[in-house]
């Protein structure tokens, strides 16, 4: 019959596809989707300057990503992970387990996280890191009776400050499973949560509360989840001149025509300002790699080359186009030096 | 008898209003929906349309024989040819000497500039020495400059074109070195992060292989599991009726569970490569059986049991009244429902994020087991993208899978037609 022959053809290709999966010429990377940009435009170049095949890039998350890349050592695992934090201990442990020794970690840059508002807004914002805490933390201080916690009550920006406008909170921003979120959470809500002194003190005592009080978002409305899209967010932003929305900066370097960032503590979220460290959200990017994959996936070691050349990722390489902040130039020349000689990471 | 007719007809006004009250709803339903369809086109369409034009830049470049020969692809790989490219953007532009307005000249030529050059001379070789014009693609701000996209209204600083380079815009035009060409980038190259290399060729491979394989397995399996199930199992049997209690239920799963069931069969138990058509047609199939299943059940029901009585009637065995005679009525039902069920599995993206089909991809694949991509997944891809020249690309790629459904959906309407017998 003619149905069985196809379900023969089927079980052919399955078994073919088990013996191709034995070898592999590409790179396969895997994570974040805040690196992805940064390494597809790598990948982008690789492929068509050398020999050797496109990479493959799926963009699945830091987290997930993670999960992947530490499954095992073999063809079928990626061998570069993208991510827009650090390794976390219990992933590192998860890596070791599952017969990943040697993993070189490469910083590859930074990003900064903005509050941004439409061109058309009527107000300058300034902010600081614990107005912005005030404004979207799910649990404040009582004014009252500092000391004791209380439901966040503010609706509008001037209830928080005087030097505010007074309309009303409503911030667009990125959902819990966006490494965007979890990077927001900890540099500006921690940022501003830890300005009281007695949080602060916690921290030693009972880490989980303390992580509770500083990165609980607030769910009643005046924090809008806006979901990953962040053109999206700027279309909102766009269509109403008093809201607020968080990303990354690529995205304000791309549509400065239409919206503008909020200063934090003072500080204009500029290219310059986040290069020389003084924006206070911003974020280290890294990329890993497994060093078993040298050799057994061709052009590992001349992918990282270009990844960590001057062109790139220098001041006035290509992926400062895409929204990159460079490191300094030391930094570069450190994570350079462990990216050709793949010196692993002893531990975090 | 005269009070019936006096009822009747104090009633007969209400009843008539009634009817052409209930007509009008139903006008302002079919109305409202197309309005809302045609409100959708219209604003993809009026995205999209320019996405399938490209703005081009001629130059003058010089063929350097120092730098180009021999002209193979190796060599050329390590030439430097963006070298020759600035020089030649520095010859149409003398006055230029400040660092940063370089920068921002080098920025009217797309980075694919240097590629389009070795391509011409791996193809003309014989240039080699000459200054030829060559015409390259413009840089995304140009284009969406060109486009209309950027309002000259708005302040300098707030623009990522300045008004330097609009001047030297205005100067390439009136040379006619800038022009607006038919995008054909769009439909042969694959992913790219800037905007005006990005192409769909990578995705639309990988959704058509997906179809092929997702209809080579699920037709012949729905169709048989449901002359099984209608012709041949056994009536009013515990197992029968729980199957099909099961696959009912199973054409109503979401499709995001389709793919972690794809992900745990067919890459984590048969070590099928990820990312590959292979894996999406068989997960996508696993998603569109119970839909071709039900479709062509209800398809062989709707054959009237008279023909299978006359059949069986002159002797015909059962499998021969099955395959002769009811199958053969029941295939434009079949058909349809199958093309209906694939139209839902093109337009996933939910199932494939599972499998590794959302990455970034750049040489076409060439067999069901090379890495792709499917065009819902770049579409969101795309949409994601910070890049504003993404914003078109996304939109057109919009334009390009209704064209692919509405083929698809064209393509069951004629076969329905043509297999369609009456009786």
């Amino acid at each position: 019959m003619k149905f069985s022959r196809l379900i023969l053809g089927a079980l052919l290709a399955t078994a073919a596809g088990s013996a191709l999966a034995a070898s592999r010429d590409y790179i396969y990377a895997v994570g974040s989707s805040t690196v992805y940009p940064f390494t597809t435009t790598v990948a982008e170049r690789f492929g068509k300057a050398t020999e050797f095949p496109t990479p493959k890039v799926e963009s699945t998350g830091t987290g997930g990503g993670m999960k992947l890349f530490c499954a095992g050592v073999g063809v079928q695992h990626p061998d570069i992970e993208d991510a827009s934090r650090r390794i976390k201990k219990s992933e590192l442990e998860r890596c070791r387990k599952n017969g990943v020794k040697d993993i070189v970690e490469i910083k590859i840059g930074y990003d900064g996280i903005v509050m941004a508002h439409s061109r058309k807004a009527p107000h300058r914002w300034n902010l600081t890191r614990r107005q912005i805490f005030l404004a979207l933390a799910k649990q404040i201080p009582d004014p009252e009776n500092p000391g004791k916690l209380i439901a966040n009550p503010y609706r509008t920006w001037r209830q928080i400050d005087p030097s505010l406008p007074d309309i009303a909170i409503k911030v667009y921003g990125p959902p819990p499973t966006s490494g965007t979120r979890d990077a927001f959470a900890e540099l500006a809500l921690e940022g501003g949560c830890k300005t009281f002194d007695w949080i602060k003190a916690i921290k030693h005592e009972d880490k989980k509360r303390y992580k509770a009080i500083c990165h609980g978002i607030r769910e009643d409305g005046a924090y809008v989840e806006a979901g990953e899209n962040d053109n999206l967010i700027v279309q909102k932003l766009e269509a109403d001149p008093n809201t607020l929305g968080i990303f990354g900066f690529s995205f304000l370097d791309q549509n400065v025509d239409k919206i503008a960032g909020a200063r934090v503590d003072g500080v204009e979220p500029t290219f310059e300002n986040i290069a020389a460290s003084q924006y206070p959200l911003s974020r280290p990017l890294f990329i890993y790699v497994k060093k078993a994959h040298v050799g057994l996936v061709p052009g590992i070691a001349q992918f990282l080359d270009e990844y960590t050349s001057e062109r790139a990722w220098g001041d006035e390489g290509y992926l400062t186009d895409k929204g990159l902040i460079p490191m300094p130039a030391a930094e570069r020349e450190k994570y350079r030096k462990i990216a050709r000689q793949l010196i692993p990471l002893e531990s975090l | 008898m005269n009070k019936t007719l006096e009822t009747v007809q104090a009633g007969l006004a209400r009843r008539r209003r009634r009817e052409s009250r209930f007509r009008w709803y139903g006008r302002i339903a079919i109305f409202v929906s197309l309005a809302f369809l045609a409100m959708l086109i219209v604003s993809i369409v009026a995205r999209g349309h320019k996405a399938f034009w490209q703005t081009e830049i001629a130059i003058d470049v010089f063929l350097d024989p120092e730098e180009l020969t021999p002209p193979t692809r190796e060599h050329l790989a390590k030439a430097d040819l963006t070298g020759l490219i600035k020089q030649s953007l520095r010859q149409m532009f003398p006055e230029v000497r400040q660092r940063r307005r370089k920068r921002a000249l080098y920025r009217l030529v797309s980075s694919a500039a240097p590629y389009q050059l070795r391509d011409y001379v791996l193809a003309h070789p014989d240039r080699i020495g000459q200054t030829v014009r060559l015409w390259v693609l413009a840089g995304a701000d140009v284009d969406l400059y060109q486009k209309g996209y950027v309002d000259p209204e708005t302040p300098e600083s707030e623009r990522r074109i300045k008004d330097y380079q609009i001047a030297w815009l205005r100067k390439l035009e009136s040379e006619g070195r800038l022009v607006l060409r038919f995008n054909r980038g769009f439909f042969l190259n694959g992913d790219s992060r800037e905007p005006e290399q990005a192409g769909i060729q990578v995705a639309f491979r990988g959704s058509l292989y997906m179809m092929v394989v997702t209809f080579a397995l699920s037709f012949p399996l729905g169709i048989a599991a449901a002359i099984y199930l209608e012709e041949f199992a056994p009536r009013n049997n515990v197992w029968v009726d729980l199957i099909e209690i099961n696959i009912n239920n199973l054409a109503a799963v979401p499709s995001i569970v389709f793919g972690l069931l794809g992900l745990a069969v067919f890459i984590g138990w048969f070590g099928l490569p990820r990312s590959t058509p292979l894996v999406g047609g068989l997960t996508l199939t696993l998603m569109t059986l119970p839909t071709v299943i039900i479709a062509s059940r209800a398809a062989l029901k709707a054959v009237p049991p008279s023909i299978r009585y006359a059949a069986l009637g002159i002797g015909a065995s059962r499998v021969q009244t099955v395959f002769h005679h009811v199958l053969p009525l029941a295939m434009p039902g079949m058909l349809t429902g199958a093309i209906i069920g694939m139209a839902r599995a093109l337009g996933e993206t939910a199932p494939l994020l599972m499998i590794g089909m959302v990455a970034f991809i750049v040489d076409p694949p060439q067999s069901l087991l090379d890495p792709a991509t499917a065009l819902p997944v770049q579409i969101y891809l795309w949409a994601d993208s910070p890049e504003r020249g993404f914003v078109e690309r996304t939109s057109a790629a919009i334009i390009v899978l209704l064209l692919f459904l509405g083929i698809m959906n064209l393509a069951a309407v004629l076969l329905r037609k043509r297999l369609e017998r009456r009786w």
